[in-house]
C-alpha cells in the first residue's frame, strides 16, 4: 500500500513538473539567434545540404566524437561482461529449425539491406539519414541474418579491426582539419564540390562512412556477442 | 474551437509517454518490462524534444528544390533539436543494450527476472 502512494507520489510530482513546463514547451514564432546562422551561414560554411548533417558532424561534431566513444564503451562492456569461454559452447542439441520461408528470403534481403545501408550512410549530407541511421541498418542485415541461421557464427576478428580502424580515421580526419583548415573536425580542408551532389560538403562524406561503419559494426558485435551466449544456453 | 498545434499534440503524447515509462520502471516486477518502461521514457522524451524544436507550417531543415537557399532562414525547422535528439537516440541503443546483456546474465545466474528474488543488497 505504501509503495502503491510512493509511486502515486512520484508520478504526480513528475507530471506536475512537465505539465508546468508544458506552457514554454510550445513552439516559436521563428528561428531563434542560433538556428538562423546555421541556416543562413550553414549552406556556405559547411556546404552540406541537410543542416541537421552540418550541425552533427561538423558544428557539433566534437560530440559526435563523444557519441561514437559512449557507443564503444557500450560495446565493449558488453562484449567483456557476456564473454563466453570456448569450451563452454557445447554442440546444441535441440534446437528448432527455422522456417524455409525464412531462410531464403533472408539470402536474399540480407544484401539488399547492407546496401541500402551503405547508401543511407553515403548520402547523409544530402538527404535524412546519416553515419548512425545506416550503421543500424547494417546491423539490422546482420540480425536477419542471425535469425534465419541462429548457429552461424560471426567474425568478430573483421568486427574488430573494421570499428578500430574507421573509429581511428575519424579521429585522423578531425586532426586534418585541425591542421589544413580552421578547426578540429573542420570539413573544409576537402574541396566543397558544387552544393547538393554527392561529391560535396568537404569532408562530410568521408567522415560519414567511418562512422557508419563504426555505428554498423559496433551494433553488429552487440548483437552477436547476446547471439553467442545464447548458444551456451541450449 | 481553436485549432491545436501539431508540436502541442507531440509535445503531449510525449509527456504521456514519459509517464508511461516511469510508471513501468517504478511498478513492473520483471526486469525486460522496466527495460521496455525505460526505452518508453526514453522515446518521451525524444518526441517532446522535436516537438520544442518544432516551428508552425516550416518543413524539415533539409536544402534541396523544395527550399532555396536564400530564404532558409525562413522557411525550415530548428536543426539543432533534432541533432540532440539523433545523439540522445544513439546514448539511448547503448543503455538499453546494456541493460538487457546484464538482464540475461541475471536470468542465466538465477533463472529469473524476477526483480525481487535479487534482494542480495537489501538489509
Amino acid at each position: 500500500m505504501l509503495k502503491k502512494i510512493f509511486t502515486a507520489a512520484v508520478l504526480g510530482v513528475f507530471a506536475l513538473i512537465l505539465v508546468n513546463t508544458y506552457g514554454f514547451m510550445g513552439p516559436d514564432q521563428q528561428l531563434n539567434e542560433v538556428a538562423t546562422r546555421y541556416a543562413e551561414k550553414g549552406p556556405e560554411e559547411v556546404g552540406a545540404a541537410n543542416l541537421v548533417t552540418a550541425v552533427i558532424v561538423t558544428y557539433r561534431g566534437l560530440d559526435t566524437l563523444g557519441e561514437v566513444t559512449i557507443l564503444f564503451l557500450t560495446a565493449s562492456i558488453i562484449g567483456f561482461f557476456l564473454k563466453t569461454k570456448k569450451e563452454d559452447i557445447q554442440t546444441p542439441v535441440n534446437i528448432r529449425k527455422t522456417s524455409e520461408i525464412l531462410e531464403t528470403a533472408s539470402k536474399i534481403i540480407t544484401p539488399m539491406i547492407f546496401l541500402l545501408g551503405v547508401y543511407v550512410f553515403i548520402n547523409g549530407h544530402l538527404t535524412p539519414g546519416g553515419g548512425f541511421q545506416g550503421g543500424a541498418i547494417v546491423a539490422s542485415g546482420l540480425v536477419l541474418m542471425l535469425l534465419a541461421n541462429p548457429l552461424k557464427t560471426v567474425n568478430h576478428k573483421i568486427i574488430t579491426v573494421v570499428e578500430s580502424l574507421s573509429g581511428f580515421f575519424f579521429v585522423v580526419l578531425g586532426v586534418m582539419g585541425l591542421l589544413l583548415a580552421g578547426g578540429f573536425l573542420d570539413n573544409t580542408f576537402i574541396a566543397p564540390g558544387r552544393f547538393g551532389t554527392l561529391f560535396s560538403a568537404g569532408a562530410i562524406p568521408v567522415i560519414y562512412i567511418f562512422i557508419g561503419l563504426k555505428v554498423g559494426s559496433e551494433l553488429s558485435g552487440i548483437v552477436s556477442n547476446m547471439q553467442e551466449t545464447q548458444k551456451e544456453e541450449i | 474551437m481553436e485549432q491545436i498545434s501539431l508540436s502541442h499534440i507531440a509535445i503531449t503524447a510525449g509527456i504521456l509517454l514519459i509517464l508511461t515509462g516511469l510508471w513501468g520502471i517504478l511498478t513492473q516486477k520483471n526486469i525486460i518490462k522496466m527495460i521496455i518502461g525505460f526505452s518508453l521514457f526514453d522515446t518521451g522524451i525524444h518526441i517532446v524534444m522535436v516537438g520544442v524544436g518544432y516551428l508552425e507550417g516550416k518543413t524539415a531543415p533539409i536544402l534541396d528544390e523544395a527550399v532555396k537557399v536564400k530564404e532558409a532562414a525562413g522557411e525550415i525547422v530548428d536543426p539543432l533539436p533534432q541533432a540532440m535528439v539523433l545523439t540522445a537516440i544513439v546514448i539511448g541503443i547503448g543503455i538499453t543494450a546494456l541493460m538487457l546483456a546484464y538482464a540475461l546474465r541475471l536470468y542465466q545466474k538465477r533463472k529469473t527476472l524476477d526483480i525481487q528474488k535479487f534482494n542480495d543488497l537489501k538489509w
